[in-house]
């Protein structure tokens, strides 16, 4: 094939698997266009009917093409409410790295709360020299900073990986409580700073003004280390789903404690042991203890494609693409494996990589239709190395519910169906 | 170095740290009153429980009226949660995770109750409701007994069975500072 590089095409590991510079520079070009299974083939019609008339009108707030419908997150509500649940990112129908806002995934304790921003107040109290309230039109005048960050649901991927048997479903029913947006607010610090920190304090209580009122205690020094009172998501106003009109922000840790529709924050010694950080969001071990404060997502990764229900067409040339991401940083490296965990070939990774954010990875692969298992890993620059299911059963069990972040196989069988399977 | 200079060695440092990032002064100075009606959550220690009282005698009729519905008779769980039993199984391969196995403090119950249950109306119960359905559960899960009153003091007091089993893996935690005292 014209333009096809000899050096990209070289084997990078076991089963097929090419190197990575594959997807660099003049990597599409080396493919060549038809050999991606992706794509798919233009209309044939020569003057197709969206040709032989003017389209439709402008519109004052888009919406995407009525052929992508079918794109939708998975929702799931707690038996007897239809407002307490989770919705889930379709991973395997994206790609890039920032999720829509609509297919942002979603955890509510009581519903969605419809908050008319003008009636709506921050409160900073407790160990403060001034209990402060902020309206949002005031809020909207302090100086911002827009980070593009991921978002975990400290509960995701546990149905991959902690079911006695493997469960088979898309990737984003899987994995789908990640996703990730530019987030633009006010530093946390800053209104903390004008409402004067007590030296006794040393945690904060962030309060919803949602019907559950959830509250999660976080640490002072995360509070003024990183810490955002986002107003902004991708550029426009939250989502109701994501807090409108102000949420909490903490970068890389779990997302429970990122309190939506943020209300109240009062400075305390101690952290305050509620419902969310005691009942639920803690880790039980083998032993029957329950580890506490486990804030930061660990290193993960997953790939998105092929995943369960994008089944390969045939032998032949195939991009595996995927997502990583760390709570400790950024992503140093990615490897994939086509051979079950022989072998591996490091992963292109798309620019930029951001710490605490979602990084997209690709490599090629020629499969050769036999059955394979093929799976990724991710290093961040912290050193951590995602683990494999095995070592994390074997130290953790398989009851402690959060912050699984196994290693993900997908089989691809002869048939190019792809199922979940623990290897 | 003259004051004036000193005086300009000042303003050029203040003026600097404006710009490094403080806002703009904003916020409005909050009324403590105002604030008192908006401080509705309880520490683990007690701090913050309202004046009011009840036992699980009392609480068993609020429960039939408003929780026994997604929760199950006497807590056993339906739609949602079991509330009670587990006790002995955390360390099993089926563990039961209920206010009497799992949860390391009473106070965090009465918070969560007040705040966000029922959970068709939330803050709709009264306090002497909701120490009443506390009592009731910490009853049923054998923590403490029927007759006894729960009030601001009494709660406080309730060490939970599960209360020495967290390790917090936040270094700053200070568990060993909530409820330090053994039971009396």
């Amino acid at each position: 094939m014209p333009g096809r590089s000899p050096e990209a095409l070289k084997l990078a590991a076991g089963n097929g698997l090419l190197h990575r510079r594959l997807f660099m520079k003049r990597g599409a070009a080396a493919l060549g266009a038809g050999s991606l299974g992706l794509l798919t083939a233009l209309p044939s019609r020569a003057a197709p009917s969206w040709m032989r008339a003017p389209g439709r009108p402008m519109t004052g707030y888009g919406a995407r093409s009525s052929h992508e419908d079918a794109v939708q997150r998975l929702t799931a509500s707690v038996p007897g409410t239809d407002g307490c649940g989770i919705s889930l990112t379709p991973l395997q129908s994206l790609e890039g790295t920032i999720t829509p806002s609509s297919l942002h995934f979603e955890r509510h304790h009581s519903g969605v709360p419809e908050i008319d921003p003008d009636a709506h107040r921050l409160l900073v109290h407790g160990l403060v020299k001034r209990p402060l309230f902020f309206d949002m039109a005031s809020l909207s005048r302090y100086p911002m900073v827009s980070r593009i960050l991921f978002l975990e649901c400290s509960g995701n991927s546990s149905q991959a990986g902690l079911e006695p048997e493997p469960v088979t479903d898309t990737c984003g029913a899987l994995h789908g409580l990640v996703s990730c947006s530019e987030w633009t607010g006010v530093p946390l610090s800053v209104v903390l700073d004008e409402a004067g920190v007590d030296p006794a304090a040393h945690w904060i209580l962030a309060e919803g003004a949602d019907a559950a009122a959830m509250t999660r205690s976080i640490p002072l020094a995360k509070a003024m280390d990183d810490a955002l009172l986002a107003l902004y998501q991708n550029g426009e106003r939250l989502r109701p789903e994501n807090g409108y009109p102000v949420r909490l922000f903490l970068p890389g840790y779990e997302g429970n404690m990122s309190v939506k529709w943020l209300r109240r924050i009062k400075l305390t010694a101690r952290p305050s042991m509620t419902r969310e950080e005691t009942a639920r969001y803690t880790d039980l071990l083998p032993d029957g203890r329950s580890l506490m404060f486990t804030f930061p997502m660990q290193v993960k990764s997953v790939i998105t494609s092929p995943s369960p229900g994008l089944a390969l067409a045939g032998p032949g040339l195939y991009q595996i693409s995927g997502m990583a991401w760390s709570g400790l940083g950024r992503i140093a490296r990615v490897e994939v494996s086509a051979d079950g965990g022989a072998t591996w070939a490091e992963a292109a990774l798309s620019e930029p990589v951001l710490s605490k954010s979602m990084t997209r990875f690709r490599a090629a692969w020629r499969w050769n239709g036999a059955p394979a298992v093929i799976m990724s890993r991710a290093i961040d620059d912290s050193g951590a190395v995602q683990p494999t299911r095995a070592a994390i059963i074997a130290e953790k069990g398989m009851n402690f519910l959060y912050h699984y972040n196994g290693i993900q196989a997908w089989r691809v069988g002869g048939d190019g169906q792809v199922t979940n399977v623990y290897a | 170095m003259s004051m004036r200079s000193l005086g300009a060695l000042l303003l050029t440092v203040f003026v600097g740290s404006v710009a490094a990032g403080e806002g703009p002064g904003l916020g409005i100075e909050a009324d403590p009153r105002e604030v008192a009606a908006w401080d509705i959550d309880i520490a683990a220690d007690g701090t913050g429980l309202p004046p009011g009282s009840g036992t699980a005698t009392d609480g068993a009729a609020v429960y039939a009226r408003h929780c026994l519905a997604c929760h199950g008779a006497w807590g056993s769980g339906g739609l949602n949660d079991a509330l009670v039993g587990g006790q002995g199984t955390l360390d099993g391969p089926a563990p039961l995770r209920t206010v009497g196995s799992f949860w390391p403090f009473a106070a965090t119950l009465f918070d969560y109750v007040r705040r966000a249950m029922p959970y068709l109306e939330p803050r709709s119960l009264s306090n002497d409701e909701v120490y009443a359905l506390t009592a009731y559960l910490l009853f049923l899960n054998g923590i403490i007994a029927e007759k006894q009153t729960m009030d601001a003091r009494t709660l406080a007091k309730v060490r939970m069975p599960n209360r020495d089993n967290f390790i917090p893996a936040y270094p700053a935690a200070q568990l060993e500072r909530i409820q330090p005292e053994a039971p009396e």
